[in-house]
């Protein structure tokens, strides 16, 4: 999976928030609809689409999509 | 590794008591209704049985009230009983065990050994192996097995992240030394006590004495509040160490005992909340008409979901036919605990309200 398609999978872990918001650079923690409910989703999107698992230390290390994307490619 | 495969023990019955105060999510008053219902579709909580804790019914009387149901159901008589393991981390007092109160205020003989393991949602399976060790030797002939919590008891009123999910029950397994009568009891377990920070109530233990600090009320982020004598759950880490732990662990008791899935009648998985409920189920590969819920009416009862689960759900299969079941536990610690555990016929009591 590219970066691109995170970004898309990720957007798909949101209810409220518009999909043309999310970016690269998009402050994912920063958005409105973000919650601890809302990092269960993305925990479980990345569990589900490679196989491997992040933690609540590595969301918190993150500021950006793309900051997250590369903690899972480095996994 | 830690693997217990149990000889010589049948599995005579089981009750549970659950306190019949309700707490009704939809009834929270520090959120609007809409913000609500997201936390009841994540935890697949909309109420709880909850005690006031004020003393009135600790998870000793939950047990208790099971316990003398499902003596009498199975026509045993207390000076039999040689072997009461109670399991909770919601015990009377910091000391004596809450074993040897039931001892005495239920009538049991001088002679009986107890006494209690400190564990949470992973008690139930971990209290199985304790037990059911101690009487495959046949040192012990009947065994009291109790786990239960009130645990909704650490939950502040302005912390969500604990608020909708914690209920309180009581629950009690009877084992007896039985060789021509024994069913498979396999356990895998693991531990991880760096999770420790995750799922802790910080003050009034010996690490960190009760001060005047541990009754100041902290904004904890998310808009939540609590106490340092409250349960601080940090639900991410909790998924995130769930999702990996579990499965692999699940993965072990399948290969050391040649279990195959499409013959267990039933997968028993810890009510801990749905999105990890739902998760686990499909990591493990098991039908939902396989994995019994009841989340929506207790919410997260720790170590007492699994038998609790049993007691509501199948009462009926259990008591007219034989199964076999898996089960698997995740809880604070971290504690793990997978298993392979087969019935035969056995005595269940209705689920009961104190």
């Amino acid at each position: 999976m590219n970066l691109e398609e995170f970004i898309k999978a990720f957007a798909e872990e949101f209810d409220e928030t518009p999909a043309d918001i999310f970016k690269a650079d998009t402050k994912y923690r920063q958005l409105k609809e973000w919650s601890s409910l809302t990092a269960l989703s993305i925990i479980s999107m990345v569990d589900d689409q490679f196989d491997k698992t992040i933690t609540g230390a590595d969301i918190r290390s993150t500021e950006t999509i793309e900051d997250l994307f590369n903690i899972v490619q480095a996994k | 590794m830690a693997i217990a495969s149990i000889k010589n023990v049948k599995i005579a019955g089981m009750a549970a008591c659950v306190p019949e105060r309700i707490e009704e999510n939809r009834d929270y008053t520090l959120l609007p209704p809409d913000e609500i219902e997201k936390y009841i579709e994540t935890t697949g909580v909309e109420r709880r049985h909850c005690a006031i804790h004020d003393g009135s019914i600790c998870t000793s009387d939950l047990c208790q009230k099971a316990t003398e149901g499902l003596l009498e159901k199975l026509g045993w008589v207390k000076e039999e009983v040689d072997l009461i393991v109670f399991v909770s981390q919601t015990c009377d007092y910091r000391l004596p065990s809450t074993g040897i109160v039931l001892q005495d205020k239920m009538g049991f003989p001088k002679s009986t050994l107890a006494f209690d393991i400190t564990l949470g949602c992973s008690g139930f399976v971990v209290g199985l192996g304790v037990a059911g060790n101690m009487v495959s030797t046949g040192n012990f002939k009947k065994c009291l097995l109790m786990v239960g919590n009130t645990q909704s008891e650490y939950a502040n009123y302005k912390d969500k992240s604990m608020w909708f999910l914690l209920g309180d029950a009581g629950t009690v397994t009877a084992l007896e030394y039985n060789p021509e009568e024994a069913d498979k009891i396999d356990i895998c377990y693991s531990t991880d006590g760096s999770g420790r920070k995750h799922v802790i109530v910080p003050d009034g233990g010996s690490r960190n004495p009760v001060s005047l600090k541990s009754f100041e009320e902290e904004a904890v982020g998310d808009g939540n509040f609590r106490t340092r004598l409250d349960e601080k759950m940090d639900g991410v880490e909790v998924f995130a160490a769930a999702i990996t732990g579990v499965p692999k662990l699940y993965k072990q008791l399948l290969q050391e005992f040649n279990i195959d899935n499409e013959k267990m009648d039933y997968c028993l998985i810890h009510q801990a909340s749905k999105v990890l409920f739902e998760k686990l189920r499909k990591k493990l590969k098991f039908p939902e008409e396989k994995t019994p819920m009841n989340l929506k009416d207790f919410g997260n009862t720790s170590g007492a979901t699994i038998p609790l689960l049993m007691v509501c759900k199948l009462k009926e299969e259990l008591e007219s036919r034989p199964l076999e079941m898996v089960m698997a536990a995740v809880g604070v610690g971290f504690s793990i605990g997978t298993g392979r555990i087969t019935t035969n016929k056995i005595k269940v009591c209705d689920l009961m309200y104190l």
